[in-house]
């Protein structure tokens, strides 16, 4: 069992705070997370945030869209009840398929859209209902904070970079026990 | 934080710091209401309250009540149609054109823009589903088992194309607008004080919390929605624009349809937004962020779009008189010398002479010219669609059929309450919405602040 200490490293500009990042990193701590009231440019790699992989989500919600508009026109307009519509018979997929595109593309951008929102809206669990999940509400306004969870020797050093690199205010948010895990 | 040539017009005027945009952003929404607000409250939905009456009118006695005969089978219904889906497209060209080209200026009208693109596709869809006749009968457009009918939707018909166009556009546009939008609920969430509002804004906002995979992932969804609505906004006036090219009317018959139904609708959209920007901005004191700079990009994209329409006007007649088809004459001399005629030089001269005003730096900077320029230009494109359907429908191949077409007041009733309609939304949503993307702001005061562009000139000359 470990017990570490939750610590709140308050920012008002993103500069102090990205140098900040990098030499917490740099000492070995871990970031436990950044809040920030908009996209800092550059502090993925600096964070350490993995590059997310939700643009491949949409294209393949994107081809299932295509796939699915498919098999629905071909059963309805060519196996279900085949019609000959203004001379354009559909008797088979291929030969009417330049009637079938604008709808092939309205579905597959229609599923891709919808699917990519709604696997980000699950993945980053933004869902009505959910409580606010900055532990401090100026990180929406003009606050920027590192939000660390660090054991006692970890926590004098993260202190010393903290104080270091100008942050404004040092929280000391009591501890969490951590479990091992087996 | 990679700094701006100095050559480029700040974007955000004045000495801002981030707390400064949060408080100038949440004003009108903590703030009360002042009288101007209340008069056009008053005004948009007494206009919106006469639409619904002559709307539940239409269902009651069918659609025998509009000015439509015969002949003229398609009249103000689908005039309106157009027009309202063509305002639409320039919240999603804003928001997702833009995006991908890095156009910083977006920023400050994406949002404003993006809520009109959603009311005015909502205006546009009270037409299609009233002009059914029945519309109680609309679901019989999805592709349902054929119980309910005979025969399954016939999908190599554009009007069905236009089904999934308009809904996919619909619904992707409010999808789009809400991601943005869930930072900036987190931030009202957090400011205002008033438990009920505090409530409200925490349902809204999902949870947000601002947390740096969160962002990441927040970019990247953009990106690719933005991506995925780009060809989305072109390919909806496009169907919409099949709607009449795939037929076999003289006048409405031509490939140039696509590429000039897309022009138009931008212009037009474009003309809408700065419409109500100019007022957003008065009347929420937001002239540092909605500047003057902003004022003459946008009225720069209305002097190309507007040219654009103008050549496809030109290339129309052109193409009329050396193809040599009679009928095809025919329908643009009816259009231009025939009875309706005043709508056609209405159109002209709004949509083609109007915007070339635009060249002159003190006329796209003036914002008195500029707020007239952009009623004038919406003026002509609704008479552009009128143009194309009435006086063709009026004169088609067989005279016998030859009809002439005057609205009814159940017509005019309908567009005005859309209208009406148009702006209540719009006014309730600057009330109670973020009417600026403040977070995606705040990310770009360091490069574009006016301050921060003199502190970086000051560095750069030591």
């Amino acid at each position: 069992m470990a017990t570490k200490q939750i610590i709140h490293g308050i920012y008002s500009d993103e500069v102090p705070l990205l140098e900040a990042c990098s030499k917490l990193r740099a000492s070995g701590l871990r970031i436990k997370d950044v809040f920030t009231p908009f996209p800092v440019h550059g502090i993925d790699p600096i964070v350490g945030v993995p590059r997310t992989r939700l643009a491949i989500c949409a294209f393949i919600y994107g081809i299932t869209g295509l796939s699915l508009a498919t098999l629905m026109m071909w059963y309805m307009m060519v196996h279900d009840w085949p019609n000959d519509i203004g001379g354009k018979p559909n008797w088979n997929y291929y030969s009417a398929i330049p009637a079938f595109i604008p709808i092939t593309f309205e579905a597959t951008v229609f599923c891709a859209a919808h699917g990519l929102a709604l696997t980000y809206l699950l993945r980053c669990w933004l869902v009505p209902g959910a409580k606010a999940k900055n532990p401090d509400p100026r990180t929406t306004d003009d606050k920027f904070m590192i939000y660390l969870e660090l054991n006692d020797e970890q926590s004098k050093k993260a202190d010393e970079i903290l104080r270091a690199t100008g942050a404004e205010e040092i929280n000391y948010k009591g501890t969490i026990t951590i479990e091992p895990k087996y | 934080m990679h700094a701006e040539s100095q050559i480029r017009v700040p974007l955000i005027l004045g000495n801002k710091t981030y707390r400064n945009i949060t408080d100038d952003i949440i004003a009108p929404i903590e703030g009360k209401a002042n009288r101007l607000w209340y008069i056009l409250f008053t005004i948009a939905s007494l206009a919106f309250m006469w639409g619904i009456g002559c709307l539940s009118y239409t269902i009651g006695v069918g659609i025998g009540a509009w000015g439509s005969n015969n002949g003229v089978d398609w009249a103000w219904d689908i005039t309106n149609f157009v027009w309202w889906i063509g305002i639409g497209h320039a919240g999603t060209l804003i928001s997702a054109v833009l995006l991908l080209f890095r156009q910083k200026w977006r920023m400050a009208i994406n949002r404003s823009a993006e809520a009109m693109t959603i009311f005015a596709v909502l205006c546009a869809a009270i037409f299609v589903t009233l002009h059914t006749g029945r519309p109680w009968l609309d679901y019989m457009l999805f592709p349902l088992p054929n119980q309910f009918g005979s025969l399954w939707p016939n999908f190599n018909s554009p009007l069905l194309w236009d089904v999934f166009a308009v809904s996919t556009y619909a619904t992707v546009s409010i999808v789009f607008w809400y991601i943005g939008l869930i930072p900036d609920f987190a931030m009202i969430r957090d400011r205002v004080v008033k438990p009920r509002m505090k409530k409200a804004y925490a349902l809204l906002s999902f949870g947000w919390g601002g947390s740096v995979r969160h962002w990441s992932r927040f970019e990247e969804v953009s990106l690719v929605l933005a991506g995925l609505s780009t060809p989305l906004v072109f390919s909806v006036h496009s169907i919409v624009s099949f709607d009449f090219a795939t037929s076999v009317v003289p006048g409405w018959h031509t490939t140039i349809f696509p590429p000039y139904f897309v022009s138009g609708a931008v212009f037009s959209g474009f003309a809408m937004v700065l419409t109500l920007m100019i007022i957003v901005r008065k009347v929420y004191k937001l002239e540092a962020y909605l500047t003057i700079k902003h004022i003459e990009y946008m009225n720069i994209v209305i002097i190309v779009t507007g040219s654009i329409v103008g050549v496809a006007y030109l290339t129309e007649l052109f193409v009329a008189w050396y193809s040599g088809v009679e009928w095809e004459q025919y329908a643009f001399l009816n259009r231009a010398t025939g009875p309706m005629a005043w709508a056609y030089w209405i159109m002209m001269t709004c949509n083609v002479i109007s915007p070339q005003l635009f060249w002159f730096k003190k006329l796209r900077t003036s914002i008195a010219f500029t707020f007239v320029l952009s009623i004038v230009v919406n003026i002509g494109m609704w008479f552009e669609r009128f143009v194309i359907i009435v006086p063709t429908l009026c004169r088609t191949y067989l005279p016998s059929t030859w009809n002439s077409y005057s609205p009814s007041f159940v017509d005019v009733g309908i567009f005005v309450g859309t209208i009406g309609m148009f702006f209540t939304l719009f006014l309730l949503y600057s009330r109670t919405f973020p009417v600026i993307a403040q977070a995606e702001l705040k990310s770009i005061l360091k490069a574009s602040g006016e301050e921060h562009k003199k502190i970086a000139a000051d560095h750069a000359h030591h």
